[in-house]
């Protein structure tokens, strides 16, 4: 058996809160999780969740309070973990005085190539990440957008195996989105390891392999979007026109009116009797389909209940 | 050897050459040893004493504010710009990281204080007066507070590991100080009837890095040599307390959480 690219045993972070008094608030609490190698794992949850947190702890910049982490077998202490990593941290800053070509030389020079390989890596990276015409540009002039593509062109300019983004969606406009997207999905195929955060859950639904969702610091459930989806119970979406001058019956009243159409959503066991129902009063019926709960219900599902884990869910977590 | 600091190095020197600040502290410092012409002309019969005097100071106060201000927000910026995060996400050690910044701004301060101490060369030739055997020991002055500005850089950076960089300005110039008078305070020490007196400003004196033995401005301005042991004496204490300084700093800042 392969060793997962990521495994995370029973992490937890603690930080000193209050001036005076000083008391512990954890920020992380006994997470434990492992990625297999060549997976896009997206880690969900609100702001202060804990995710950055993970990212950071997994990155070296911050210490655990207690618990172990190993990046393609070596541990996070281990300065030779790095060589494996690329990191875009959430909100990236660099030195702005630099350009983003003299930003990504810098960053390549810490991997040893030589200075051509180096030189055709920046440019390379530069044209990937939309900056080329920009390269000459001091950073300090780039809007936040343009200093995320940067971030992810220097994260991802060493051939890292394991790729860390933090929120490497956050302040680009939908073609940046794109573009990031299209990255994710290169990298996969690659055969790279993208571990990245976010709250924008189409994204992860559409890039990932497996997701976890992370409140309050806990794991509240592992698995793939599809089987996270699978396990809600799933309701029945119906459109529908009324003939003109006919009043919505009061059986139906909990329609929603969106113009001259109505939709009225309910459970799978009731379609029938309110098809027939609708049918009792000559609606023209526009279309009918299963509400497939998406990843952002069952993330918000999760949120709420974040101070009861949810058992039904461990055992999808590996 | 790990090339690492060396990247850094240059990076950290490459901020300072594009700071505009640095600039105006060079000219500023320019200016004085230019106002040292001045004074010397007015100064009859003692015109060498004053300029070197004026100068040598004039690059050892900016030199020190220099290591100072840049010294005490050169750990602390890149933890609250938060560059350091992509940094240190790279296969570097904390202990590199901090070495090569250190080693960056040393050579921002070498490169300073060569285009001052070319300032006043050029002051001393423009008076007309031409170079004599006694001068060779300026250059020793000029590498004798660059030694200083060593020191005071190393315990800047190690200040700027853990405290604001107000607080590390303070630290910094405090040490440097009372390093200055260490001499004196031993000696009231020594005079004090309370033996924790006594004790305490023993203590300051062996901890404290002496600054006194790096100036010999008024020295080498009156045309006096200076003993070669001094050199090597200065050199080593410099090297030792600097590697001091710089292992303290690296332990502070390994287990360092970063905001």
């Amino acid at each position: 058996m392969s060793t997962p690219a990521i495994e995370i045993a029973a992490l937890t972070k603690d930080y000193p809160v209050g001036f005076w008094r000083k008391r512990m608030r954890r920020s992380l609490d006994n997470l434990t999780l492992e990625v297999a190698d060549g997976e896009v794992f997206g880690f969900l949850g609100p702001n202060g969740a804990g995710k950055t947190t993970t990212l950071k702890l997994l990155t070296g910049l911050i210490f655990p309070t207690s618990g172990t982490a190993r990046v393609r077998g070596r541990s996070i202490d281990d300065v030779r973990m790095h060589r494996e990593i690329g990191y875009l941290p959430e909100q990236p800053y660099f030195y702005d005085y630099l350009t983003a070509r003299e930003l990504l030389d810098y960053y390549a020079r810490f991997s040893n190539y030589s200075a051509t390989e180096r030189r055709a890596r920046v440019e390379r990276f530069l044209g990937l990440v939309g900056l080329a015409s920009a390269a000459d540009v001091q950073l300090r002039k780039f809007s936040k957008g343009m200093l995320q593509r940067a971030g992810i062109a220097q994260a991802i300019l060493h051939d890292p195996p394991v790729v860390f983004l933090d929120e490497p969606m956050s302040g680009l406009d939908p073609i940046g989105r794109r573009e990031v997207r299209d990255i994710i999905h290169d990298l996969k195929r690659q055969g790279r390891t993208v571990f990245f955060s976010t709250h924008i859950l189409s994204d992860a639904e559409m890039l990932c392999d497996r997701v976890a969702v992370l409140a309050a610091g806990k794991l509240q459930g592992v698995g793939a979007p599809n089987e996270i989806v699978s396990i809600e119970v799933a309701a029945m979406e119906i459109f529908f026109e009324m003939p003109e001058g006919r009043a919505l019956p009061a059986a139906l009243s909990r329609a929603e009116a969106i113009g001259a159409r109505h939709r009225l959503e309910v459970p799978e066991a009731e379609l029938y009797c309110t098809l027939d129902k609708l049918r009792e009063c000559e609606a023209r019926i526009l279309s009918v389909s299963p509400v497939r709960p998406t990843l952002e219900d069952y993330f918000i599902r999760m949120v709420g209940k974040e101070k009861a884990p949810v058992h039904a869910l461990e055992g999808m977590a590996r | 050897m790990s090339a690492m600091p060396g990247i850094v190095a240059i990076n950290t020197f490459r901020e300072a050459v594009r700071d505009r600040v640095l600039y105006n502290l060079v000219l500023f410092a320019l200016m004085m040893i230019g106002a040292a012409i001045l004074v010397g002309q007015i100064s009859i019969g003692i015109e060498r004493l004053v300029i070197v005097n004026l100068g040598l100071s004039a690059i050892s106060i900016f030199g020190l504010v220099m290591a100072i201000f840049i010294g005490v927000g050169l750990v602390y910026k890149e933890m609250e710009k938060r560059t350091l995060y992509t940094l240190l996400a790279k296969p570097i050690r904390r202990s590199e990281f901090l070495v090569g910044k250190y080693g960056g701004l040393l050579l921002t301060l070498v490169v300073n204080t060569s285009f001052m101490a070319l300032g006043l060369a050029a002051a001393l030739y423009y008076v007309g007066r031409p170079f004599v055997h006694a001068d060779a020991w300026i250059p020793v002055a000029i590498y004798f507070i660059l030694l200083q500005l060593a020191l005071v850089t190393a315990l800047a950076l190690f200040f700027s590991c853990f405290s604001s960089p107000m607080l590390s300005a303070l630290f910094t110039l405090g040490i440097y100080v009372t390093g200055v008078f260490g001499s004196d305070i031993r000696e009231f020490g020594e005079f004090a009837k309370s033996p924790p007196i006594k004790v305490a400003t023993r203590i300051v004196y062996y901890v404290v890095p002496n600054f006194h033995n790096f100036n010999v401005i008024g020295v080498v301005a009156h045309g006096e040599a200076i003993p070669v042991s001094l050199i090597w004496q200065n050199t080593l204490y410099a090297v030792l307390y600097v590697t001091l300084v710089l292992v303290a700093a690296s332990a502070v800042f390994a287990r360092r959480n970063l905001k």
